[in-house]
């Protein structure tokens, strides 16, 4: 069968083209083209990790800066609390110090009344002790008419007196 | 065209008379073999003329036209035999007047094929170098982009999962005999001038593909692949006083490629011969009047339409089947001890 034949003329044209064919292509053409897809894929991957990457430092980024503005939102919270505390304390030892000398000033005033009473009081005696000084004087005068009961009277107020002191 | 006798045509071997009968044999085997001259389209008068390069017994070169040779002309003692055992190629002469065949070089139809497919092939290769060269690691758009596709496809999706490290090594030969093959199918399958020959339907051609792989697997075949064929790890009663399994280890290097010989042939050979006999249904019933022609030009121009678009597919598949087995079989090659295999695997 002529189909089952191999021809030798076509055999050596087909040997002689692919030989040449493979050759050139294999020297100038393959080596560069698989270099080059090699090279790109590995450009690629090179790309999507870096993108990815970027990608996660963004995100990171994004959550430190919320994580940052939580922080500083909870650390004026709690400035504007320690303010009102102190605020309230302030105020309480401020409280605390007026009562403190409104009492120290009532003090002073109850002791300078003591004094003044006493004082008074002191002026007041005096005054009553020379009123009756005076009445006594005035009775004694118009008693010491009658001479026995005015010396045993005069005896007898002077014993008191002396008693007294 | 009206056709006398056409069913009793189809009987008759050899002499086509004038033109006035059809013979589909004769017709798809002129279709499927070589031929010296190309015919154009549309016209059986007007053909290319190709180069003829023979030696005659005398061992002198004749080169000359091969319109010189049609219609049964004899030029320098040269002749296309008729009958006899090269009908249809050159024959000669010589002094005892016994018919020989000469040393037939010539630059026939599918040789010119084939230089038209290879310069294709180095084109659609090189466009793609060029464009790396050019453009870098820009992706390459439109033709390019397909071309790179089938690389990519190739390379990585056969070439280098299969032979892993080794890939660049082999790979400029696997995606040529890829590419080569896939122009000369799919140039098969074009009808008209720059196509039609039945180029990998040719057993001479696929059997100069095999045998590059056969030569590239058994000469750089590691030691581990040789001692695999004469000395394999199989009981000793296998191997030593009968060597069966080496028998059938060097067997099996021969029978390799020569499957993949007969299997890219037969396949591109009979897409071709389906689609002929399609064809040659729509002569054969030529006689039997206008309605019948009419019919059976429909439905044997939706037959062959359909084995065409099969044919496409299977372009590409053998293609495919072609480059992977050679390189599952180079990848066999490459085996290296079962130790260092191991040694490597509980790293």
């Amino acid at each position: 069968m002529e189909l089952f034949t191999p021809e030798f003329g076509l055999v050596f044209w087909m040997f002689v083209v692919f030989i040449i064919l493979f050759a050139i292509l294999a020297k100038y053409a393959w080596p560069y083209i698989i270099r080059s897809l090699d090279e790109r894929a590995e450009l690629i991957d090179k790309g999507v990790e870096y993108a990815q990457e970027a990608k996660a430092q963004l995100d990171n980024a994004q959550a430190d800066a919320k994580a940052l503005l939580v922080e500083a939102q909870k650390q004026q919270m709690e400035i504007l609390h320690e303010a009102a505390q102190m605020k309230n304390r302030i105020i309480e030892e401020a409280r605390q110090a007026a009562s403190v000398e409104a009492k120290k000033v009532m003090d002073a005033a109850a002791v300078s009344i003591e004094q003044a009473r006493k004082e008074s009081e002191l002026q007041f005696r005096r005054e009553v002790s020379e009123f009756a000084l005076q009445i006594a004087e005035k009775m004694m005068r118009k008693q010491l008419s009658d001479d026995k009961t005015q010396v045993e009277m005069i005896d007898k107020l002077l014993n008191e007196i002396e008693n007294k002191n | 065209m009206a056709f006398s006798l056409p069913l009793s045509a189809s009987e008759k071997s050899g002499e086509s008379e004038g033109g006035k009968t059809f013979n589909p044999k004769e017709t798809i085997f002129e279709h499927l073999l070589d031929g010296y001259e190309w015919e154009l389209p549309f016209s059986h008068e007007h053909k290319i003329s190709l180069p003829v390069i023979v030696k005659d017994y005398k061992g002198d070169w004749k080169v000359f036209c091969s319109h010189r040779l049609a219609h049964g002309q004899e030029y320098e003692g040269f002749y296309i035999a008729q009958d006899g055992p090269n009908k249809g190629k050159i024959e000669s002469v010589d002094d005892q007047g016994n018919r020989y065949r000469p040393l037939d070089l010539s630059i026939t139809k599918n040789v010119l094929a084939l230089i038209i497919a290879a310069l294709l092939c180095g084109w659609c290769v090189f466009s793609v170098a060029h464009w790396y060269k050019k453009k870098h690691y820009k992706a390459p758009r439109k033709g390019v982009a397909a071309i790179e596709f089938l690389i990519e496809f190739i390379y990585t999706g056969v070439i280098k999962s299969t032979l892993g490290d080794k890939a660049p090594r082999f790979a400029p030969y696997l995606l040529t005999i890829f590419f080569f093959i896939l122009l000369m199918n799919l140039l098969g399958l074009i009808v008209i001038f720059p196509g039609g020959a039945n180029l990998t339907g040719n057993i001479a051609i696929t059997m100069v593909l095999a045998l590059c792989t056969f030569i590239i697997v058994n000469v750089r075949g590691t030691k581990e692949y040789w001692k695999e064929i004469f000395w394999p790890d199989v009981p000793l009663w296998l191997k030593f006083p009968i060597p069966i399994m080496p028998l059938i280890e060097v067997f099996g290097i021969f029978t390799k490629p020569a499957a993949l010989m007969v299997r890219l042939f037969a396949n591109m050979m009979g897409g071709h011969m389906i689609i002929l006999s399609l064809i040659s249904l729509i002569f054969i019933f030529g006689a039997f009047g206008a309605v019948v022609v009419g019919a059976t030009t429909v439905i044997s121009v939706l037959f062959s339409l359909f084995m065409l678009m099969i044919d496409t597919l299977v372009s590409f598949i053998q293609a495919y089947v072609f480059t992977m087995l050679s390189t599952l079989f180079i990848s066999l090659s490459q085996v290296e001890g079962h130790h260092e295999g191991k040694m490597e695997k509980t790293k």
